[in-house]
């Protein structure tokens, strides 16, 4: 039997508030445990909190970002449940009114644009970090994260396949830190994913019963998460079997997923409205003020680099997946650089290093300003592109200005025909069988030679010009 | 008639994580089932057309600014822990 894969997503993402939700605790990452929470965040009896209005307006940014439409009046509810990283015992939440409904966001896969709905986004509180012993005999809670603004987003059952969630992801991340309300760093647990997945046999309208995946730490992860599940599930339908409703966790250094426990009916949080919050209205006025601050997003910057600037749609997708990279880029043309020169090198050397070093853009000394300019030299043919890769190196490695560079590294390129000319004279003086080779039609014989004469100049020679003059001098012998 | 029964009371009892004996779970059912009868005399109002009230006072966007302010002591935020290790709360282990 054919089966049909269907996936909805649930991302939790922190807001980059300087302070808690509730209370004035700061929510700076990394601080000592238990050094950030005060009566209200700890949920001592009597205190009241009060809500974060930058919090508000970061929910409200993402949920137009991600075309949504804002709740005029909406209002925030305990979910009650009993975990130790919970110290009220109940979590502050949005459950019948979150500030933002029916969204979407545009994706691609293999050149295939596609829509994802998005039901909701709503503001909650963290909860605090659990860290487990090691032989499982008692947990530490550390409740500096505890009220900790978040968001979560769920995305309708759109998502057909493994790529096309790790697509929906990407773009998410993108447009989140475009419009700068989360740092969106999965390692700091600033963007966290839970997947949903069922399968049903193809024609049939009903959903399958479905699966939770936890404990996915990054985008590859999900999608690899995703794709065992398929099969799995798969394989338990073919033989028969019925799809549990439960909770799985991914292991990665195991590639599989792996039973965490099993749903028995639906969760009985006994959700109602929040006695010590009162409503929050929110009118057009409100809401275009914060609409004004939104930044051009990736699907607009994307369409702008294609139809202004002519990249390929490829390039111009890569070059705007990160608000870094795309500003980048945008500064290296201010200095004057080609489009086209600049995004190639944003996509092959810049990206290579970075993903080996494993860095960002804004990690390293290389800037905007520096890689213009090296395009510059090339494009006036100072420097060979063969040079500028070890001049690329420096400005990467330790920054610095290229023309400085080349100089004091003696790199600039040898454009003298008498020059070249003496030094092509003297390698086919030594090398008189790869003549014969390429007389003789061994085409492949010209690569030696062009080789030994760069090599002599130390790579310095302008090729084009190498090329030249070789050929004129080997008809002469 | 009985308006609530009572395998609800113990259910109620166990997402609460109280502990009750049978002769509570009577007891309880028979009180909580007087209370949800006072209750119910709401019901004998016309609410057509209310939207429900959240708050009885007429007070909305309550906000603060993103200030911080001072948190606890370490210490005195863990003078309520029953048990602490390394600055943290140290609670008994959770399976999943």
């Amino acid at each position: 039997m054919n089966f049909e894969t269907v996936v909805g997503l649930e991302v939790h993402v922190e807001l980059k508030t300087k302070t808690k939700i509730f209370c004035g605790c700061s929510t700076e990452f990394g601080a000592p445990p238990n050094s950030h929470t005060c009566p209200i965040c700890l949920g001592h009896p009597g205190v009241l909190p009060v809500l974060n209005k930058q919090a508000v307006e970061y929910g409200m940014k993402a949920a137009m970002a991600l075309n949504c439409e804002i709740a005029p009046i909406t209002k925030f509810d305990r979910k009650n449940y009993f975990y130790p990283d919970s110290p009220k015992a109940y979590q502050i939440s949005q459950f019948d009114k979150p500030i933002g409904e029916h969204g979407w966001i545009d994706i691609e896969v293999n050149g295939e644009k596609k829509r994802i709905g998005i039901t909701r986004i709503h503001l909650e509180e963290d909860a605090g970090k659990l860290t487990h012993s090691e032989y499982g005999d008692y947990s530490l809670v550390d409740f500096n994260r505890v009220g900790t603004p978040l968001i979560e987003i769920v995305s309708e059952p759109d998502i057909r396949t493994p790529e096309e969630a790790y697509a929906y992801l990407e773009k998410l991340k993108a447009i989140l830190q475009y419009t700068e309300v989360s740092d969106c760093k999965m390692e700091e647990g600033s963007l966290r994913c839970d997947a949903n997945i069922s399968l049903r046999p193809v024609g049939q309208e009903e959903f399958g019963t479905k699966t939770e995946i936890k404990n996915l730490n990054s985008f590859a992860h999900v999608r690899s998460g995703l794709a065992y599940e398929e099969v799995r599930q798969a394989e338990v339908l073919t033989d028969g079997g019925e799809i549990q409703q439960e909770t799985r966790r991914w292991d990665d250094a195991n590639k599989k997923t792996i039973l965490m426990r099993v749903k028995e009916g639906s969760d009985d949080y006994r959700y109602f409205p929040d006695p010590d919050l009162v409503d929050f209205h929110i009118d057009e006025d409100w809401k275009e003020r914060v609409r004004a601050t939104i930044p051009e997003l990736p699907d607009a910057r994307k369409a702008r680099y294609e139809s202004e600037l002519g990249l390929s749609s490829y390039d111009a997708e890569v070059i705007t997946q990160s608000k870094a990279m795309a500003e980048f880029f945008e500064t290296g043309l201010s200095y004057d650089a080609p489009a086209k020169q600049l995004a190639n090198w944003l996509m092959g050397e810049v990206n290579a290093y970075l993903k080996t070093a494993d860095k960002e853009i804004g990690d390293v000394p290389l800037t905007p300003e520096a890689l213009a300019k090296m395009i510059g030299l090339i494009e006036k043919g100072t420097i060979s592109s063969k040079i500028a890769k070890q001049v690329f190196k420096d400005l990467i490695e330790k920054g610095g200005d290229p023309e400085k560079i080349v100089k004091d590294k003696g790199l600039v390129q040898i454009s003298d025909e008498g020059e070249i000319r003496t030094m092509i004279i003297g390698i086919l003086d030594q090398n008189q069988p790869s003549i014969d080779d390429y007389k003789a039609g061994k085409e492949k014989a010209i690569g030696f030679l062009v080789g030994q004469v760069m090599k002599a100049s130390r790579g310095k020679a302008n090729p084009q010009l190498v090329n030249k003059i070789l050929l004129e001098e080997i008809k002469t012998r | 008639m009985a308006r609530i029964t009572k395998d609800q009371v113990k259910h109620v009892a166990h997402l609460a994580r109280l502990s009750v004996s049978e002769e509570e779970v009577e007891q309880f059912t028979e009180q909580l089932d007087a209370i949800i009868g006072f209750a119910e005399q709401l019901n004998e109002l016309d609410t057509e057309g209310i939207e429900p009230t959240t708050h009885v006072l007429d007070v909305k966007n309550v906000l603060r600014d993103d200030v911080v302010k001072q948190s606890l002591k370490r210490e005195d935020a863990l003078k309520n822990a029953p048990e602490e290790q390394d600055g943290q709360v140290k609670v008994p282990s959770i399976l999943e």
